[in-house]
């Protein structure tokens, strides 16, 4: 049994950055009329699909959060619950992991194991103390009687930050299952169109964060 | 322990439920002891519920809408029943009763009805259309029917324990909110359409990338038959639309289980946002429907008019067209929320403007028609039905877009009439079109002509004959939902109704006749060809059924119609193209991933439903595991060895010849 095609960034490769071979073109597989695309290609062209879904979600909850943020019903708004010092620590430490992510990417395409497993390593711990503070914030807010319940803009305040929580989450078991498999499998073509997919996916979750703390934190401290 | 759930929670004391369910447990009890008394439960295991062939789950798919459509076809016959003796009395559905039937009627419908047969025959045809072996991602198209067959599932359990949502197909707050609906049938409705939203997702982004990325070699974009161009349109707005759906439907699932605040009355909620956001999920999903079945008839006329699609650029540039556009109609379903004459101006004006994409294809087809030698089998009689009653139901559409006329008729049947007459005109004449038209690529024989005309025939009327009245009794003031009524000016129009739908209902019992029939003559019925219909696409290259790999080689595509291309010079020069060199192919191997998956969803969706919090966590840790263990498989494909596929194209190929040596009809 053979997986078809391999490396990361094959000579051959058609589509690799800053390439610009026109005896392909038109030609290229998976362009025009040239035929099925690589495996890694379709791998890759379909998560960012899926990232594409993902962020239309994410617009559901910032039009909604944009709707409800004058609604506190008498409760604090913005101004009165944001501390921007713990928010600039949660970015730092979001934008080194997803950093620790692209020293993963690199240790993986020199197939460095230990590097890799490292780069990992420090992507996960950066990632979790992201999420502590962030659970730091909601339990403060929680304990002061500003939760989700008590208005609307606390409502979409706690959804919309929470659901990127929920995806980072989600990335911090998928990153350990990565880890496992990467160690029990090695460098296999399709071990590596899976961390081709995390990779995307943690970055994406840095851009939704840019935008969350631009929309949340930084205008609503300083309206 | 087990949250809400206790045994009063199963409505001993209503028999309409407790008949229906203990009818269906018989069926399904039936069945299964038939499957395993004949020793076939190996057979489906390994064929088909583990199947990652895009042609036995279109199979599937087709067949779980087939089964749901006449469960939603049932809740219709007794709203339809009940409104004909409701006139001044209760009739013999209770209020809470009947509120839960329109609301199961029009969530079947739509999602588990309407979806899975338009997505049933995507899954089938486009990876044959663009001359490819399978889809992107073949594992997760099954996990996307089988997450689909979750969400209906649960819409059936909802039968038997407990009770369904009384909100209507889209559930409106502040009724579908705790302090209004505290009983488990928002959360159903909820649970089973969050989990079947997935699905449909998972779909939506494998066909886009499918047909974006895999086509046959010389399939560039503008080659691609019609019915993928409609797909791939569809996809593009699952992809974009059902996303909304998830986080407005996760946004309620807040307000109900944790006491948020997103669509409450109180503390700041705000309740249009709820019809903003789930109408900007709506009105694209009528598109995702509408699109393919327009598709669909694309093909059936082209074929059997014996002519290329007329105008192939222009019903390219409508479907795109359309697609873009059905994303700036939303605000119409609601033009009496107040949002100011220039507000609805806009939406007006935008929703009258959609008609012209649509107007666009109607000429087209028309012209594919004129001059052609045209075939009246089934599949273009349901097409003409479609090109006649669709126009009616589009330019009472016009005239709700119009916002004065739209505060009148909001919420009446006249709307309801509007919306059933291009739903069932479109997209139900759509997929009866469809299965007629694939049925023998899909099983190697014909559906009966006769048995077919009838049902055809009998649907027809009987839907004009239910509609129409409801059109005029619309116009008369009856609103939607109506339990029982008491003005003596309806009824003569409601009853007329009512005798509608027994003639819909003969025409289905027709077709169930059809299917019974063409299953008992299917040797007279073979389809020995591969191509009954004279085709024009890739598919007709194929044998019926087609092998799991689909073509041995990779066609090559000259032009927009890759197999008349084929076809016609085979005809020409009187002889086949050279065999090609065979070589061994690699398939994905199936996987009990999607069923077992949607097992643990299940036991998610229902424990959740009952407030089973424990029970809840258990299932979500099984299809993480689920999904680890198929991560870690190590031989993710089987081999064809080359004599296999040798001996399957060689097969093919011999029928091709006699086809060619009997063919009397003109050369080129």
């Amino acid at each position: 049994m053979t997986i078809a095609d391999g490396t990361i960034s094959h000579p051959d490769d058609p589509y690799r950055l800053g390439h610009h071979d026109h005896a392909h073109g038109h030609h290229a597989p998976g362009h025009g009329d040239g035929g099925p695309a690589s495996k890694r290609i379709i791998v890759g062209y379909g998560f960012w699909i899926f990232l594409l879904s993902d962020i239309v979600m994410f617009s559901a909850f910032f039009a909604t959060y944009a709707v409800l943020k004058d609604a506190t019903a008498g409760g604090p708004g913005p101004r009165d619950i944001f501390d921007l010092t713990n928010v600039g620590i949660e970015t730092a430490c979001l934008l080194a992991s997803s950093f620790a992510c692209g020293l993963a990417s690199l240790a993986l395409e020199a197939r460095r194991a230990l590097w890799f497993q490292l780069a990992m390593a420090l992507t996960f711990a950066l990632g979790v103390a992201f999420l502590l503070l962030e659970l730091r914030e909601f339990a403060g807010l929680v304990a002061e009687g500003n939760g989700p319940q008590r208005s609307a803009f606390l409502t979409a305040f706690f959804s919309l930050v929470g659901c990127h929580g929920l995806h980072v989450t989600g990335g911090l078991l998928w990153l350990l299952t990565m880890m496992a498999q990467i160690f029990a499998k090695g460098f296999r073509a399709d071990m590596q169109r899976r961390f081709l997919c995390f990779a995307l996916f943690w970055h994406a979750l840095d851009i939704i964060w840019v935008g969350l703390f631009t929309v949340v934190y930084l205008l609503g401290a300083g309206t | 322990m087990f949250g809400k759930l206790s045994w009063s929670a199963i409505p001993l004391d209503q028999p309409i439920p407790m008949v229906a369910s203990g009818v269906v447990a018989i069926v399904v009890i039936g069945v299964l002891a038939w499957v395993f008394v004949k020793g076939w439960f190996p057979y489906l295991w390994q064929e088909w519920i583990t199947s990652v062939d895009h042609k036995r789950i279109g199979v599937m798919y087709v067949t779980l809408g087939i089964v749901m459509l006449l469960r939603g076809f049932s809740d219709a016959v007794m709203m339809r029943s009940q409104q004909a003796v409701a006139f001044d009395s209760p009739g013999y559905l209770q209020p809470e009763h009947y509120d839960q039937v329109f609301s199961a009627h029009g969530t079947i419908m739509i999602f588990f009805a309407a979806m899975p047969l338009i997505i049933g025959l995507m899954n089938f045809v486009v990876p044959l259309q663009l001359g490819i072996r399978d889809v992107a991602f073949p594992t997760l198209n099954s996990v996307s029917f089988w997450l689909t067959a979750t969400g209906a599932l649960l819409v059936n359990i909802s039968l038997v324990v407990g009770e369904f949502a009384r909100t209507g197909w889209l559930p409106y707050p502040p009724l579908s909110e705790t302090a209004y609906s505290p009983g488990v049938g928002v959360d159903y409705y909820l649970w089973a359409v969050q989990i079947a939203g997935v699905g449909t997702l998972l779909t939506g982004i494998n066909f886009v990338t499918t047909i974006l990325k895999i086509r046959a070699p010389g399939m560039s974009y503008l080659r691609m038959p019609m019915f993928t161009w409609t797909c791939l349109a569809a996809c593009l707005l699952i992809v974009a639309a059902f996303p909304i759906l998830t986080a407005t439907l996760a946004m309620l699932t807040l307000d109900r289980y944790f006491g948020f605040h997103f669509f409450t009355n109180e503390a700041g909620g705000n309740v249009m946002m709820f019809m903003n956001l789930i109408w900007a999920w709506g009105h694209p999903e009528v598109y995702i429907l509408v699109l393919p079945a327009f598709g669909i008839f694309s093909e059936v006329i082209s074929t059997f008019s014996s002519k290329p699609l007329f105008g192939y650029r222009s019903m390219v540039m409508a479907t795109m067209f359309i697609c873009i556009v059905s994303f700036t109609v939303w605000l119409h379903h609601f033009f009496t929320m107040g949002a100011g004459g220039d507000v609805n101006t806009v939406f007006g004006i935008a929703t009258s403007i959609i008609a012209v994409g649509t107007g666009v294809k109607i000429y087209n087809w028309l012209f594919t028609m004129y001059g052609g030698r045209v075939r009246f089998t089934t599949p273009m009689l349901w097409s003409l039905g479609f090109l006649v009653t669709f126009v009616i139901g589009g330019m009472t559409g016009v005239l709700l877009a119009v916002p004065p006329a739209d505060f009148l008729l909001h919420n009446s049947l006249f709307l309801v009439a509007h919306f059933h007459n291009v739903i069932i005109s479109g997209v139900v004449f759509g997929i009866f079109a469809g299965y007629t038209y694939w049925f023998p690529k899909a099983f190697g024989f014909r559906l009966d002509e006769c048995w077919g005309k009838i049902a055809f025939w009998l649907t027809l009327v009987g839907f004009i004959l239910t509609f129409a009245p409801l059109y005029v009794v619309g116009l008369l003031g009856m609103t939607r939902r109506m339990q029982s009524y008491d003005v003596p000016e309806w009824q003569p129009w409601v009853l007329l109704a009512g005798g509608g739908m027994v003639v819909v209902t003969l025409g289905v019992i027709a077709q169930i006749v059809q299917l019974v029939v063409s299953i008992r003559h299917r040797d007279q019925l073979r389809d020995a060809t591969g191509d009954p219909w004279d085709g024009r696409s890739l598919e007709w290259a194929t044998p019926s059924p087609p092998p799991p790999f689909n073509f041995a080689v990779l066609p090559h595509v000259e032009n927009e119609e890759a197999y008349w291309t084929i076809k016609q010079r085979a005809r020409e020069q009187n002889k086949l193209r050279p065999e090609p060199e065979y070589e061994e192919l690699e398939m994905p191997r199936n996987s009990p991933t999607g069923f077992i998956c949607a097992f643990f969803s299940t036991i998610v969706g229902f424990s959740m439903i009952w407030h089973i919090w424990w029970l809840a966590g258990a299932g979500a840790a099984g299809a993480f595991a689920t999904f680890v263990v198929f991560a870690w498989r190590d031989i993710p494909e089987y081999v064809i060895p080359a004599h296999e596929v040798a001996r399957i194209d060689r097969a093919n190929r011999s029928t091709r010849l006699e086809a060619l040596a009997s063919y009397t009809g003109p050369r080129p």
